[in-house]
């Protein structure tokens, strides 16, 4: 018998549930009085991609270590498949993971990098030039990782995470250091890997990148939860579109208008600005009650915008919040 | 709901599916092997501790070989032997430190815990394949010096089955392993290597060996890890001249240094099990 054979000891279930599933519950991390993370919940569902988006010192890192066990919760826990990472048998074929901050030694090559990383969760040596097609460095398999680029060492680091050819992929901000073509293929990349019905991931503070690549957003700001939606949702509910109206009778617009269930808020300039409405239905509304308007127009505002102002009212809220 | 039943079929298509491979000790020491044999400048500092520790010998030998024959009696040809070891150990030690501090400065060590989240597990393959690598250089190393020794002694030298002989090569070659294993426990309790070897070097050069040589300080550094073997290699002296005398005999000796050993792989692993990577 092999040294350690722990078969008896760790013998998984005989039909493992492969949900995929990330259920994030209540965590909290504290770092002397600093929080870093507070009292966070949220779930992670497979077959699409999770934007987890939060400005830098958010707590997103903190989180992902904390769901790979780097980490260790001051409260709370993280579930993958219904069991903690620290528990996963052969964790490298359940869970994927890209982290932001270099893991690779500098002195040895990316085939064996690789190839000791196979080793320890069984994984076949073969799987190990698989991945190194796949992310484009086979030519370079043999040359030690020292000598690479910032690109070619997020390429590695994708090819350690599909080592293992998990059904859950973390990936904290992948595009860091990657060109124009290399955030390409990593997006479509993310993509793929929901499309084939995994669980992916993807950590970034910039809102452009998640619109353009994810289907689900969990936003954070001060390690708390901001909000839980599809990105559709989020940009009708937080991209602060809204009609600017400018009348001699603001008044009785405001009556008219917040009786028709749209929230109305007083521009500096002492215009109304309502949210809720296409201009058009404004426009009627303001007919309907013989209402005299010199200006009704729509006013967008980027995603960025609602990302900023979202978070910025966290920080706002924490501040007024805290001693 | 979604069935789990398709997912797990598209997903596990790759030629990484196959059976669940078991949380397995023998997985873990192979990737362990593999890490450590596949960093040039970790395996290197092995280089050292045999050319040292045979080249040393050698030069104790022939010097021992023309002076005359009245110093330390029975103890000269073990004392040749071993006596490079004291400097041979240090590349050693220096290769125990590497050995985990080169995957905290270079973030390896996060990769390591992520690939195997189970901490003592991983730090017994890591220890067992720094301890397996410690070994295989030390038997070399000793049953190379103890002979190269004899040879340069030449009508002085003695014969492996010469009394306290074997007893001396088994001593050695623990020492060796022994210590290098103590300098990894050291590096798991100081998380890097540059403080590690702070500690280790000073410890092993000065302490030991350089103020060993004051009596009153011997009283306390004959205690020090690198130092309690000193008696079953015949390195501290005649035992029977009260100059010399330890306060512990050979065997105890080396147990003195198992002690040490164990103690400072525990506190490698309760600071590796608590601590945030």
């Amino acid at each position: 018998m092999a040294i350690g054979d722990f078969r008896g000891l760790f013998r998984p279930p005989p039909f493992p549930s492969v949900t995929g599933v990330i259920d994030v519950r209540n965590i909290s991390k504290r770092y002397g009085s600093t929080v870093a993370v507070d009292g966070l919940s949220f779930t992670v569902r497979p077959g699409q991609v999770t934007g987890f988006l939060g400005p830098n010192g958010a707590g997103k890192s903190t989180t992902i270590r904390m769901m790979l066990g780097l980490d260790r919760p001051s409260a709370g826990e993280v579930l993958i498949d219904g069991r903690s990472y620290r528990s996963q048998v052969s964790p490298l074929r359940r869970v994927g993971a890209l982290l932001e901050a270099r893991s690779v030694h500098g002195g040895r090559s990316a085939y064996h990098h690789l190839l000791w990383l196979a080793q320890s969760n069984r994984i076949p040596r073969a799987r190990v030039r698989e991945v190194l097609t796949l992310v484009g460095l086979e030519g370079v398999s043999k040359r030690r990782v020292g000598g690479f680029s910032l690109g070619m060492v997020q390429r590695l680091g994708v090819a350690a995470a599909l080592l293992g050819d998990p059904p859950v992929l973390l990936f904290d901000e992948p595009v860091n250091g990657l060109d124009p073509e290399g955030i390409r293929w990593i997006r479509d990349l993310m993509r793929g890997l929901a499309a084939e019905g995994r669980t992916v991931l993807v950590s970034s503070h910039l809102m452009s990148e998640m619109a353009l690549t994810a289907d689900h957003l969990v936003v954070i700001g001060r390690g708390r939860l901001l909000a839980d939606s599809g990105v559709q949702e989020f940009v009708a509910e937080h991209s602060g579109s809204h009609v600017r109206i400018r009348t001699p009778e603001p008044e009785r617009m405001r009556d008219v208008l917040t009786a028709a269930g749209l929230r109305v808020r007083t521009a500096e300039d002492g215009a109304l600005e309502a949210y809720g409405a296409e201009a058009a239905r404004i426009g009627e509304l303001a007919s309907a009650h013989r209402l005299t308007v010199h200006e009704v127009s729509a006013q967008g505002a980027s995603l960025e915008e609602a990302f900023m102002r979202l978070t910025g009212d966290a920080v706002q809220y924490r501040a007024e919040g805290g001693r | 709901m979604r069935s789990s039943l398709g997912v797990t079929s598209s997903v596990h298509s790759g030629s990484a599916a196959g059976r669940p491979g078991p949380a397995s000790a023998g997985a873990v020491l192979l990737a362990e092997l593999t890490k450590i044999r596949t960093v040039r400048s970790t395996i290197w500092t092995l280089l050292p501790t045999f050319v040292v520790s045979v080249g040393l010998s050698l030069l104790v030998g022939f010097s021992f070989a023309r002076s005359s024959e009245q110093q330390r009696g029975g103890d000269l040809p073990l004392f040749a032997a071993f006596f490079g070891l004291t400097l041979g150990q240090l590349a050693l030690v220096v290769f125990g430190v590497l050995v985990l501090g080169s995957e905290y400065s270079s973030g390896t060590i996060r990769a390591t815990l992520v690939a195997v989240p189970q901490r003592g597990l991983v730090y017994l393959g890591k220890v067992l394949a720094t301890g397996l690598l410690a070994l295989a250089v030390a038997v070399p190393t000793v049953l190379v010096s103890f002979f190269t020794a004899q040879a340069a002694l030449g009508r002085y030298g003695v014969s492996l089955g010469s009394a306290g002989a074997p007893a001396a090569v088994v001593g050695a070659c623990l020492h060796l392993t022994l210590l290098c294993l103590f300098a990894l426990g050291v590096t798991a309790m100081l998380r890097g290597s540059v403080r590690s070897l702070a500690v280790l070097l000073p410890v092993f050069f000065l302490g030991a060996q350089g103020l060993g040589n004051i009596p009153k300080v011997r009283t306390v550094t004959q205690f020090l890890p690198d130092q309690t073997s000193w008696v079953i290699m015949h390195l501290a002296g005649p035992q029977d001249d009260a100059r010399w005398a330890r306060d512990y005999g050979p065997w105890t000796g080396v147990g003195l240094l198992v002690l040490w050993t164990a103690a400072s792989l525990l506190g490698g692993y309760l600071v590796l099990r608590r601590r945030d990577a």
